[in-house]
């Protein structure tokens, strides 16, 4: 609740110093610009849901995104719907890996996915023989797909929805899915009632990869250009967002509802800041005093309301 | 019955055990990229090049001291905010140079900064002890990075004087002053952490924390300083990199932090605490350090550099796991 209101409070107070900034042509710029970190963010819930972390996204990214690039390049013919897919699958082909290292040897996932990040990232540099993939060279198709709407409703944002729904139903109102918080909350007890407890892991981490290598797309038709550089730290803004949204990173804990209004308010912050004449160089520095004021804020008011259940406790 | 065999092995000196520790394995490790090396330029073994090589790897290495007492301490404790807290203190000491300030000032301006940044961070950690480190530290190094920029927007400074690049280019006999303070560090840490009781306490933190705290360690006190301790020395990269590079932006040491953790685990230290000998990461900084010069000379650039780490790391850490190397320092009942 506090979150919603610090965003209404964020909205009013840009909107007052700059009325441009809810219009419905800059809302729809807000959602676009969002797309991506949410896409990225359910995969990071669900794997900080099960007291992990994967820093390998931004590479997965550059990896995926490079590779469809390459492709999109030999076969400029090739419909949007393959390129998408072969995102989704050479993602999830990492976050298997991933996930297989983590999950059958017991690595802390913070190595595993800080030497897969090295790794990958290698690899990007190594397919595209260190060099771009310019805007000049992709098919018109796939750069038109960023700018493209579906219905009205601009692609991304589409995608981003769908991606939503399915997962807020998977997360919710599946046995897998319910699995998930039974693994991050407590491990042990999940695997003494019989749940497949690495294969969960495992899972978690091929979701992750997946969406990365959607969003490894997605990112390359938007910015037209595909680097070995591409989404260099983008796992923290990730983190970021997922733990602005109350998303624990020591498991068991987190909604995609307020996963959602993370990802908003970063979005709304990266909007809201030049619209209201910020320095680029004071926005390098907002974000990071934002996500420590909120994690603060929130073990603060947590703390109160732990007191608070004690005291209704004692007779 | 497992406790007993474990205290065991470790007071009778045998040479399976002896030998098949973590640290030997990077010895051979070392030894290959050396040979490597050596199969790769017929001029590579020479003093000059041992000595010299260092050079240009060794500034990010004074971070890896602390990062291992952090490491060690458990509790999820980890510090990614070390590269932003270098660009800060570096960015205050070339603006402070700069606006007048004489330059043995700034050096210290430079030490101070990056130790103001380390207590606050252990500060916040120390009042807030439900938040992972890893988010208070992530939100830190967006922070200081940021401050970084807003002093000095996207401008290098430099113009520093002559004297000042000894410390990056200089050299004591035949030895490179950095490599001297490598070594000095190097001591210093390895007494601190495996002969002290401030070591000690901090291996016991790491391996329980809740029986550390009863048996009267203060732990609060012991995060603040290893954190604290962390700023300062990141002070130390700060002041070597610039040097070097005679000019300094606010983006340098970018992606620093990731480097410095892999230097430490490829070293056998444990992100989950308690464990990690001061000569692991020793060896690590040079294979990581070597190999990057050998594949340089190849003409292979950063990439394969990084892919090797990656498997390195990875394998590193698989291996330990399967219990051939270093049983002895897993206490009983830790998996």
């Amino acid at each position: 609740m506090g979150l919603l209101a610090s965003i209404v409070v964020i909205s009013i107070f840009v909107e007052i110093r700059n009325p441009m900034f809810l219009t419905l042509s800059n809302l729809k710029d807000i959602g676009v610009n969002t797309a991506i970190l949410s896409i990225l963010a359910v995969g990071m819930m669900m794997v900080l849901l099960t007291a992990g972390i994967d820093l390998s996204l931004g590479a997965t990214i550059a990896f995926s995104g490079m590779c469809v690039a390459l492709t999109l390049v030999a076969h400029p013919e090739l419909p949007i719907g393959v390129a998408i897919l072969e995102g989704i699958v050479l993602g999830g082909l990492i976050g298997l890996i991933l996930g297989f290292f983590i999950s059958r040897f017991s690595i802390l996932p913070i190595i595993a996915s800080l030497g897969m990040m090295d790794i990958v990232r290698g690899f990007t540099y190594v397919v595209s023989r260190s060099k771009w993939v310019s805007a000049y060279q992709m098919p018109d198709d796939f750069k038109n797909f960023a700018t493209g709407s579906f219905f009205g409703i601009p692609n991304f944002i589409f995608i981003a929805v769908v991606v939503y729904i399915l997962f807020y139903y998977f997360i919710n109102y599946t046995k897998v899915g319910r699995w998930i918080y039974a693994v991050g909350s407590n491990p042990s007890a999940a695997q003494i009632s019989g749940i497949p407890k690495k294969r969960v892991i495992a899972l978690v981490y091929t979701l992750m990869g997946a969406l990365a290598g959607l969003a490894g797309v997605l990112w390359v038709s938007k910015f037209a250009s595909a680097q070995g550089d591409t989404a260099e730290g983008e796992e923290m803004n990730v983190i970021a967002a997922c733990v602005i949204g109350g998303v624990s990173t020591t498991g068991g804990r987190g909604k995609v509802s307020g996963l959602v209004l993370g990802c908003l308010l970063f979005g709304i912050l990266d909007n809201a800041l030049p619209l209201i004449n910020v320095s680029p160089f004071w926005q390098k520095a907002i974000p990071g005093a934002i996500i420590l004021i909120a994690v603060m804020a929130n073990a603060v008011t947590r703390r109160q309301a732990d007191l608070r259940a004690l005291k209704s406790r004692t007779i | 019955m497992e406790n007993k065999k474990i205290i065991l092995e470790e007071k009778t000196w045998n040479a399976k055990s002896f030998f098949f520790q973590w640290e030997w394995m990077l010895v051979v490790l070392l030894l290959l990229v050396h040979v490597f090396n050596g199969a790769v330029s017929p001029y590579y073994f020479s003093v000059d090049t041992f000595l010299s090589t260092p050079m240009s790897f060794l500034d990010q290495a004074f971070i890896v001291f602390p990062m291992m007492l952090v490491l060690i301490s458990g509790n999820g404790n980890i510090d990614i905010s070390v590269a932003s807290i270098v660009a800060l203190s570096s960015v205050i000491m070339g603006v402070s140079y700069n606006h007048g300030v004489p330059m043995s000032a700034s050096i210290v301006l430079c030490f101070l900064t990056a130790t103001l940044c380390g207590f606050i961070n252990g500060s916040i950690l120390v009042k807030f002890p439900e938040l992972p480190a890893m988010i208070v530290t992530l939100s830190t190094q967006i922070l200081y990075r940021g401050v970084a920029y807003i002093i000095l927007e996207n401008r290098a400074v430099g113009k520093f004087p002559s004297w000042f690049e000894y410390f990056g280019w200089g050299y004591v006999g035949p030895i490179p002053f950095i490599f001297l303070m490598f070594i000095i560090c190097a001591v210093i840490y390895g007494i601190v952490i495996h002969k002290t009781s401030f070591g000690r306490s901090v291996y016991a933190v790491g391996n329980n924390r809740t029986a550390a705290l009863y048996s009267g360690i203060k732990t609060n006190r012991l995060t603040l300083l290893i954190f604290t301790l962390t700023g300062f020395m990141s002070g130390f990269t700060a002041l070597f990199l610039t040097s070097r590079m005679g000019s300094t932006r606010p983006n340098i040491a970018s992606g620093y932090e990731m480097d410095i953790i892999a230097m430490a685990v490829l070293g056998g230290v444990s992100t989950d605490g308690g464990k990690g000998r001061i000569w692991g990461p020793v060896l690590a900084i040079f294979i990581i350090g070597y190999l990057e010069y050998g594949l340089g000379l190849l003409n292979q650039s950063a990439q394969v550099v990084m892919i090797i780490i990656g498997i390195l790391l990875i394998s590193s850490v698989l291996i330990q796991d399967i219990h051939i190397f270093g049983k002895h320092r897993v206490l009983p009942g830790r998996k």
